[in-house]
């Protein structure tokens, strides 16, 4: 399946993209120096012509997006009963869908946190937007419990503060674990993001020729201008934040993982829950920043910044996780059998074989039969056409894999005299749709807004960078590094 | 509070961050301190040459999570044993076990906070007005791709004459006086 190394390969070795030192694909195409990368990644923003492209994009997702207008209108004038949610099947699509977006966002937290622990250079390309994806995901994830709760104006009773009821929350349940989990999430991925953007906003300010555009970056850029010793600071913060960052994505997933294991039910009281919640988020994540870097590298010509050997790195990491993922679902099957419980293996008999069975069988094709046997491929790994299908694929199947676990647990549980179905209503689909257009039009806002690519991220993985003792002259320092 | 009145110093434009730092390392030596260098990028040599080694980021970030630790635990502790005891499924009022996951994101929270706001109080941000925006070539290099050192005027080895020729030895792109 594995090709050959690009080195002994005649058809790739002109390809002026490939090291000839390592035979990868370089992470910056040669022959960039700081203006020019600053000047590409900055005049996406600071261009005062909209793209055409991007107004049809934003006005589409902004049509669905109306979707979660009318759905959370109609929701509450009527309640949570115009969902398909009832008796067994009391966790319906809001579940799904909060454990599907949020595992999305887990990437770009990997991507931006972890990834810079290990000095994974080539990360910094993919990491602004990554993160991004992570604060729109989490928007989108964290509406679906707030809404499903029934009274969402009454969702702040779901955080400790002292009240005339003299009611406070009750910290042995998991449920009150994810409000401290998502929320300490959303917040220091807000944080995170927002800090890594200052230097670049400075950039933006001193670049910006509208006046408007000046006085807003620099109100964001915090008066940022470059000094040796804020860059100290600024980098110790970062690092602290990533180094923050690491346990508590690793954390949330757990705790959301928690909702289910915690919970005395055949098919998610098991302690494998945890590791295998958290590859499925870092697997679907990255199936979703390609779906978003696929189309961007391309429509803003970025293929120099965000090359081949990121999708290539970025398809391996997808493999890692997919193989966690697949030992999940194998390691179900098989404590199913080895619990020697009736109602466990009755409850995957019905999985795999039940009325429902079609989704499980689902979520085999979509997540193991088609990424795992072709992301060995490296042929396939560099082709965006490829990766940009895989990712939708993967994507749907790490949506189903909520459904099967959700659904299929709890539609047949111990009493049959309790069993009955679940189907989802037009509000749960036009609800979840909607979310769709609702990412995509935060995506697009932020593409015209902000920096997507953090320019002083990339000045530092330029050649120039290095620094020669005795401060030699700048031409010849220059044309060396060039 | 420095002087604010007269210059704010000279600064002196680099396009190599290897002239930067061989500037600012002489300059050291020569005894100047009130100085600071301004980069598109961090540039770790150039902290070296400062002798700038330590931040306060860390500690402030290590007593944001003892404080996140302690409220978050300790609020847990108490809503749930003395303030709001409720006898959930006949666990012990105090379950310490399943209080460590929101004390443990309190940590988080509050260490990120610290961290992140520690920072931008340590450098004084925001901070929108600064004299060497004054200077013609700053705002197109600093956050591009040139480098700059600038010398104050209140180092006390600073005369705006001899401090010039001094930088001029090290061959910068321009050495402009930056007013306040």
């Amino acid at each position: 399946m594995a090709t050959q190394g690009p080195i002994h390969d005649p058809e790739t070795v002109h390809d002026p993209m490939i090291d000839p030192r390592t035979g990868e694909y370089a992470v910056i195409a040669p022959g960039h120096n700081f203006r020019s990368v600053t000047q590409k990644i900055a005049g996406i923003v600071l261009t005062g012509s909209t793209p055409w492209a991007w107004w049809g994009g934003f006005f589409f997702a902004a049509t669905i997006a109306v979707g979660v207008v009318i759905g959370v209108t109609w929701l509450f004038l009527k309640g949570v009963g115009i969902w398909g949610v009832t008796i067994p099947g009391a966790w319906g699509f809001a579940i799904i869908n909060f454990v599907w977006w949020i595992g999305i966002g887990h990437a770009g937290t990997l991507i931006s946190a972890i990834l810079l622990l290990f000095k994974q250079g080539w990360r910094n390309s993919i990491n602004r937007f990554a993160e991004a994806m992570t604060i729109f995901a989490v928007c989108c994830a964290g509406m679906f419990p707030l809404l499903h709760i029934g009274r969402p104006w009454l969702g702040y009773w779901l955080f400790p503060y002292p009240n005339t009821m003299n009611v406070w929350p009750q910290f042995r349940s998991p449920l009150a674990w994810d409000v401290f989990a998502v929320s300490t999430y959303a917040t220091i991925s807000i944080v995170f993001w927002y800090i890594g953007m200052v230097p670049d906003f400075g950039t933006l300010r001193d670049r910006a020729k509208s006046p408007i555009a000046k006085y807003l970056y620099g109100l964001v850029a915090l008066g940022w201008r470059g000094s040796t010793r804020h860059w100290i600071r600024y980098e110790s913060a970062s690092l602290l934040l990533a180094g923050l960052s690491t346990p508590l994505v690793l954390s949330v997933h757990t705790t959301i993982s928690f909702d289910f294991a915690v919970a005395a039910m055949a098919g998610w009281h098991t302690t494998i829950f945890p590791p295998y919640f958290v590859a499925g988020a870092v697997y679907s994540g990255f199936a979703m920043v390609l779906t978003l870097a696929i189309p961007i590298r391309k429509f803003y010509h970025l293929e120099d910044l965000v090359t081949l050997r990121h999708l290539d790195n970025m398809a391996k990491v997808m493999l890692v996780t997919g193989s966690i993922v697949a030992y999940g679902y194998g390691m179900e099957v098989f404590m199913s059998w080895y619990s020697a419980s009736h109602w466990e293996f009755f409850m995957m008999w019905n999985r795999m074989f039940g009325p429902m069975g079609w989704a499980y069988w689902l979520l085999i094709l979509t997540n193991i039969a088609i990424p795992l046997t072709t992301l060995w491929s490296r042929r396939l790994r560099v082709s965006p056409g490829y990766l940009f299908f895989l990712s939708f694929v993967v994507n749907i199947g790490m949506w189903f894999e909520r459904f099967v676990i959700v659904v299929t647990s709890l539609y047949r549980e111990y009493l049959p005299s309790s069993w009955g179905t679940y189907r989802a209503t037009f509000w749960d689909y036009i609800l979840f749709i909607g979310t769709w257009g609702f990412f995509t039009v935060l995506f697009l806002l932020f593409a015209r807004l902000a920096p997507m690519i953090p320019m002083s991220e990339i000045r530092m993985m330029l050649p120039q960078t290095k620094v020669r003792p005795g401060g030699q002259p700048a031409d010849r320092v220059v044309e060396e590094a060039l | 509070m420095p002087v604010r009145e007269g210059i704010y110093g000279l600064l002196a434009e680099f396009n190599t961050p290897s002239e930067l730092v061989h500037a600012t390392e002489m300059a050291h030596r020569a005894g100047y301190r009130r100085m600071e260098c301004y980069t598109p990028y961090p540039v770790e040599e150039a902290a070296e040459a400062l002798r700038f080694h330590k931040t306060r980021v860390p500690l402030i970030c290590l007593i944001g999570g003892i404080m996140g630790l302690i409220t978050g635990y300790g609020m847990e502790v108490w809503i749930n044993v003395w303030g709001y005891p409720l006898n959930i499924r006949a666990m012990p009022l105090f379950s310490w076990p399943a209080f460590v996951i929101p004390g443990y994101e309190w940590t988080i929270l509050f260490s990120g906070l610290s961290a992140a706001f520690g920072m931008i109080a340590l450098n004084g941000l925001p901070q929108l007005y600064h004299p060497l925006f004054n200077a013609p070539n700053f705002r197109d290099g600093a956050t591009t791709d040139k480098f700059f050192l600038c010398l104050e005027a209140h180092d006390p080895r600073f005369s705006i004459a001899e401090t010039r020729v001094f930088l001029e030895q090290f061959n910068p792109v321009s050495v402009v006086e930056v007013d306040h």
